[in-house]
């Protein structure tokens, strides 16, 4: 291990706690702008955090540990990921320990988390949010796991920095597979995200709820510490989409310190303009009933099916 | 790995787009979408043939990509609006089918086929015989079109988007029919569609709606 790739490592983790609430206020304010309202702050997500940990939890009185474990959990996995995903450098000595596939596993083991404190409290909500949650989940991780695998079979590598070296440093190609793929990709990230064609962030209506009903029962220190896990799945997700679809400023190879530190702005940029459309999408698109979820998450599979197969057939 | 030339590329991609599209009309319930997509894949089809045409250096193949730029990008669209706004089917949606098992079928109908090219695109000798799986994928998704579908334009719409796909794999197998055999072919699919036309008013007469079911009865008063 370099000293270099121990320092990317390192930053990166930092960058990824420190940024993803910052992601959150920032696609909340371009959302308010393109709806004609006023913006709330950019900073609002990280005084929400900070409240949130001063407050004293409540916790129900038939709550088993699994409760009380899982905010930690959750946080904990995505912390992980964020090691894993790279979003600065390829050169992440963490990154060796888990590919891709262990990558949706983690999001998996958050979710099913999730999903079991929520059905802890006996809540009828909780337990509709987490059956609506698991039921969204089981349709969007084929389609997460194709992406990932027409990635891999362009670059002969389920290892996500090899694919991200690879793509940045191949000849310049049409690759209709890997647009499938990035379409693909995008819809199933709208979905784990509980974005709008989906699901709604920002709904205060119990029916309709998929995330926000799973975590009703929590309170405090728990709930800030599973906001701040949400948006760091939200800056996971980016960090995915950016690296493997426009992996340009990304810091490849056994690289130095500055070209750690340059890549930087450059994240910022890519994530400020994807940010920027998530939040177009968002405000583009109605919410779709709940049973059209799966035409959504049908389509996403298909054109992840469809772009391993056009690369299979086509080789490009 | 070899980068093939930047037209071939361009022949890929449209390949793609042109499987995409297939897949779009399988799962498109409305009639007026399904025919701004029949005639985008008519688009996509008249592209390629043109760039294949200059990668190529076929010059006969320009004329069909003409031929296919204003027969299945504007006549055939039009003709088939004209159709529906005379029929006054223009919010006809299609219920009752299960789009996503539809889907599913398709996919293994594109794997299939798939395999299917894979040995005679090895005999070709075009830089496009890659594409000869997508031209079969999308004759195969389109007759599955003509098979899930109940409504008569649906149906139609789906023969002609089978022709489509047969002009797509002609032309990536071997670069085109014979002047000659396209314009007949032209002409026919032209005086289908006309033909056609006149069949679904006498459909529609006959039984007051455009759904086929009806016509599966033998016999009247049963």
């Amino acid at each position: 291990m370099t000293l270099a790739g121990f320092f990317s490592q390192l930053l990166q983790l930092a960058i990824a706690l420190l940024l993803a609430p910052l992601l959150v206020g920032w696609v909340n304010q371009c959302r308010a702008w393109l709806s004609n309202r006023s913006a709330p702050s950019l900073l609002l997500p990280y005084h929400m955090i900070r409240k949130l940990f001063m407050k004293d939890a409540v916790v129900a009185e038939h709550a088993s540990p699994i409760f009380r474990i899982t905010p930690y959990i959750v946080f904990g996995a995505m912390c992980c990921a964020a090691a894993i995903v790279p979003s600065l450098a390829t050169d992440l000595p963490f990154a060796s320990a888990a590919d891709a596939i262990a990558l949706v596993g983690l999001f998996a083991l958050a979710r099913v988390f999730s999903a079991l404190a929520a059905m802890d409290i006996g809540t009828a909500f909780g337990t509709l949010g987490a059956r609506r949650e698991m039921f969204i989940g089981f349709l969007a991780e084929p389609a997460l796991l194709m992406v990932l695998f027409t990635a891999s079979l362009i670059t002969g590598s389920t290892s996500l920095p090899t694919i991200v070296d690879t793509i940045a440093h191949r000849e310049f190609a049409i690759y209709p597979s890997l647009a499938f793929a990035g379409v693909a990709f995008t819809m199933v990230s709208l979905a784990e995200n509980a974005r709008i064609p989906v699901d709604n962030p920002a709904t205060h209506l119990e029916l309709t709820m998929i995330h926000e009903a799973m975590i009703l029962e929590y309170s405090a220190r728990h709930l800030a510490l599973i906001e701040w896990a949400s948006a760091l799945k939200l800056f996971n997700y980016s960090c995915i989409g950016l690296a493997v679809f426009f992996p340009f400023g990304i810091a490849v190879g056994a690289s130095n310190w500055l070209a750690i530190l340059g890549a930087a702005p450059a994240l910022i940029v890519k994530l400020a303009i994807g940010g920027f459309f998530l939040a177009l999408i968002e405000t583009l698109s109605a919410k779709l009933r709940i049973f059209r979820a799966p035409e959504f998450l049908g389509t996403a599979f298909l054109l992840a099916v469809l772009a391993m197969l056009v690369n299979l057939l086509l080789g490009s | 790995m070899t980068t093939l030339p930047l037209y071939a590329q361009l022949i890929n991609l449209l390949a793609a787009v042109l499987l995409l599209l297939s897949f779009a009309m399988l799962a498109q319930r409305r009639v007026w979408s399904l025919i701004s997509l029949f005639a985008a894949q008519g688009l996509a089809l008249s592209v390629s043939t043109a760039i294949v045409a200059y990668g190529t250096r076929q010059p006969h193949l320009y004329w069909s990509a003409g031929l296919t730029l204003v027969l299945k990008v504007m006549l055939l669209p039009w003709l088939l609006r004209r159709l529906i706004r005379q029929l006054d089917v223009k919010w006809d949606v299609e219920g009752l089918i299960n789009i996503p098992t539809t889907m599913l079928i398709g996919i293994v109908l594109v794997v299939f086929s798939f395999n299917l090219a894979l040995p005679i695109a090895q005999l070709a000798s075009t830089v496009t015989r890659a594409t000869l799986g997508i031209a079969m994928a999308s004759v195969m998704l389109s007759c599955l079109m003509m098979i899930t579908r109940r409504k008569a334009i649906p149906q139609v719409v789906g023969f002609l988007s089978m022709e489509n796909g047969l002009f797509f794999a002609a032309t990536s197998a071997t670069y085109g029919m014979p002047m000659v055999v396209e314009l007949g072919i032209a002409l026919d699919v032209l005086v289908g569609m006309l033909i056609l036309g006149v069949f679904f008013f006498q459909i529609r007469e006959q039984f007051d709606s455009l759904d086929l079911k009806h016509m599966e009865k033998l016999k009247e008063g049963e």
